[in-house]
């Protein structure tokens, strides 16, 4: 019966702004399995960061679930109605790393502190018992002398080392669920290698569920098994992680694969993505993508597309998947990505 | 580049140091290269490596410790007359990281654009022409002169402050990370303007960024800094397909690849430079072969040449 740790049914979340409505999540479907490591990729303001604050009871004021369910292990977390019933999910099975480690930490406290405080809330320790387990989490996360460094402060701590801590109190609260939004975009490249394999390990040692939240596709590339393509609110493609790089199928994965600079030729221009994402302040018509698209068909404008089976695993909602839509050759580039594939 | 032309920036054993007495932290350490006319020149390195403040002190915002730096054959760190220092200000300008604070909220787009003009005692009629053509150029709409920068996405504030500096119709461009916090779909227009700008223009670019994927593209040569030392310099290929320094190497693997195959198999190496001996042994900055420079000791360099050859040096 429980063969998905969370599931996503038909989510609809709206947000007021002066007096306006943002959908800003259309009618998303997503099942995430226990123990993969799911990417959610997508242009800011696509709404990746808004599904994943959903999911912990953490969206904006004036922002509201409008229908649908959000199934954790069978529990509609959809109908927690007040803070009291989000503790028992917040942190303690689901947690959350930030984007910032240099504004998520509360810098009038010890890091030690910080990490003992989750350690109390959520495995009931306390005094010298706390400490000694946040002392033990500091060491987990690869910071050395963890004993000196649990009695300094986040100013003192660099940003890749801030982000380990992010991470310790995060495993402190002992969640089954690791939600990563953009983990690594403010740090280095060198540094930023180090976090994800910490992610990664410590994935493995407590047997995590991982939802990474990037727009950085060579982050992708390395940490996940199962990717979902989201555009202006709606997941235009899911797929495991070789089918949406090797073998995409919607128009808006293959211009997002064609727009990587690592693919630029020095003295030509590289390849852009024409116009602006759809103003979601309006009913979207059709796919959401298709005034971008190059290779978008007459229906595109009219219907919304269904999701079409590419395989058990993958799926695309573009109506070039129709049996009736005629042949389209995609570009170049994905053309050899493809080849590259059957290389492999 | 062709001939022997003499560079339109040198920068000969720049040191720059941060601290008062006796607590002084030496962010650059004697630092030399040359930047040619029409070329863009890529600085890379970490956080903490120095690289914006080599970036800095080109523009003149942070004063010099040791060293020259040479413009156009004069030196420019240091004391300057009042007229050269305009001219300078006018040749030489910077594009910003972070388009989200580096523009004043409470300016409208038309004073931050023609900002640089003000002091130059130019007609209204004259500035704000050159302002909307200012716009124009970087493909804004001359409408927009009226807006203040919140009402923009982050892709056009990049294009103002790029707009902004282009009104000086400068001819070297410092841009410090002027991509990095902007979304992938957006870079890659904004990468685009910047290279039609400069074909146009013959503009000089000094790029300084952490993104070495993205470098690889843009820059025709390649310096890289590691704790305020340049480890290694050399034409964007070679360093890319022969790096000799280990740090260099280290950078090299950690960089993210859009390919799943590759990227769940690479092996990613480090680089501990606390465990040499710099006591001991001097740094040689040295040339291993035409266009790439190398700094270690004699030792090292013998070592890591041997391991990775270059090829024109191979057997």
């Amino acid at each position: 019966m429980n063969k998905h740790i969370l599931s996503i049914k038909n989510l609809n979340v709206a947000f007021n702004l002066r007096g306006q409505r943002l959908h800003a999540i259309r009618d998303v479907y997503l099942d995430v399995a226990p123990g993969e490591s799911l990417a959610i990729v997508g242009e800011s303001g696509s709404g990746k960061s808004v599904l994943c604050k959903s999911l912990i009871g953490l969206l904006d004021a004036n922002g509201t679930i409008e229908s649908g369910e959000i199934l954790y292990n069978g529990r509609d977390l959809t109908r927690l109605k007040n803070e009291k019933e989000w503790l028992s999910i917040r942190g303690r099975e689901i947690a959350m790393v930030m984007q910032d480690p240099m504004t998520s930490l509360n810098p009038l406290m010890t890091v030690g502190r910080q990490i003992a405080e989750a350690v109390g809330l959520h495995q009931g320790k306390t005094g010298p018992q706390a400490r000694q387990a946040a002392v033990e989490y500091l060491a987990d996360v690869g910071i050395d002398e963890p004993e000196r460094r649990f009695k300094q402060y986040p100013h003192e701590f660099s940003g890749g080392m801030r982000q380990r801590v992010v991470i310790a109190i995060a495993i402190a609260c002992r969640p089954k669920i690791l939600i990563c939004d953009e983990p690594t975009t403010a740090l280095d490249v060198t540094v930023q290698a180090q976090i994800l394999r910490l992610i990664k390990d410590m994935k493995a040692k407590y047997g995590l569920t991982t939802i990474y939240v990037t727009h950085d596709l060579g982050v992708v590339a390395n940490v996940a098994d199962r990717i979902a393509v989201m555009y202006a609110g709606d997941f235009v493609e899911t797929g495991l992680c070789d089918e949406i790089f090797y073998d995409p199928r919607h128009p808006y994965t293959w211009a997002l694969l064609s727009s990587l600079p690592q693919l630029g030729v020095k003295g030509h221009d590289l390849y852009t993505i024409e116009g602006t994402p759809p103003n979601l302040f309006q009913p979207v018509r059709g796919d959401a993508f298709a005034p971008r698209s190059h290779y978008a068909l007459n229906i595109d404008f009219e219907e919304r597309p269904p999701c079409f089976a590419v395989s058990e695993t993958h799926m695309a909602r573009t109506w070039l998947m129709d049996p009736q839509a005629p042949e389209i050759q995609p570009p170049e580039h994905i053309r050899s990505l493809r080849e590259r594939r059957v290389k492999l | 580049m062709t001939g022997e032309a003499a560079p339109l920036l040198e920068i000969r054993n720049l040191v720059v140091e941060f601290g008062r007495r006796g607590k002084k932290t030496r962010a650059v350490d004697n630092v030399s290269f040359i930047v040619n006319k029409g070329e863009t020149f890529g600085i890379v390195g970490e956080s903490g490596s120095g690289k914006t403040t080599i970036g800095r002190s080109i523009i003149r915002l942070n004063p010099t410790a040791g060293g020259d730096i040479i413009y156009k054959g004069k030196r420019i760190n240091g004391r300057l007359s009042t007229a050269e220092d305009k001219q300078l200000t006018r040749e030489i300008q910077m594009i910003f990281q972070d388009p989200m604070s580096s523009l004043n909220e409470r300016a409208k787009v038309d004073y931050l654009v023609g900002e640089g003009l003000y002091n130059s005692g130019m007609q209204k009629e004259e500035r704000r022409k050159l302002v909307m053509q200012s716009l124009r150029d970087v493909g804004l709409r001359t409408e927009f002169a009226g807006r203040f920068p919140h009402e923009f996405s982050g892709g056009q504030r990049q294009r103002i402050g790029i707009a902004r500096c282009m009104v000086m119709q400068p001819e070297l461009i410092v841009a410090d990370e002027p991509i990095s916090a902007l979304d992938v779909s957006i870079r890659a227009q904004v990468l685009n303007l910047m290279s039609r700008l400069q074909r146009e223009r013959g503009l000089t670019y000094i790029f300084i960024s952490h993104d070495l994927s993205v470098m690889r593209f843009i820059c025709d040569r390649i310096a890289c800094l590691h704790k305020g030392v340049m480890v290694e310099l050399a034409d964007t290929e070679t360093l890319y397909q022969n790096p000799v320094h280990p740090y260099t190497k280290a950078l090299l693997s950690a960089i993210p690849e859009p390919d799943p195959d590759r990227e769940k198999n690479k092996t990613l190496l480090t680089y501990n430079g606390n465990s040499r001996g710099y006591s001991i042994d001097k740094l040689l900055w040295s040339e291993i072969e035409p266009g790439h420079f190398v700094n270690g000791t004699a030792e090292e360099l013998a070592g890591w040449v041997k391991e990775s050859p270059p090829p024109s040096l191979r057997a």
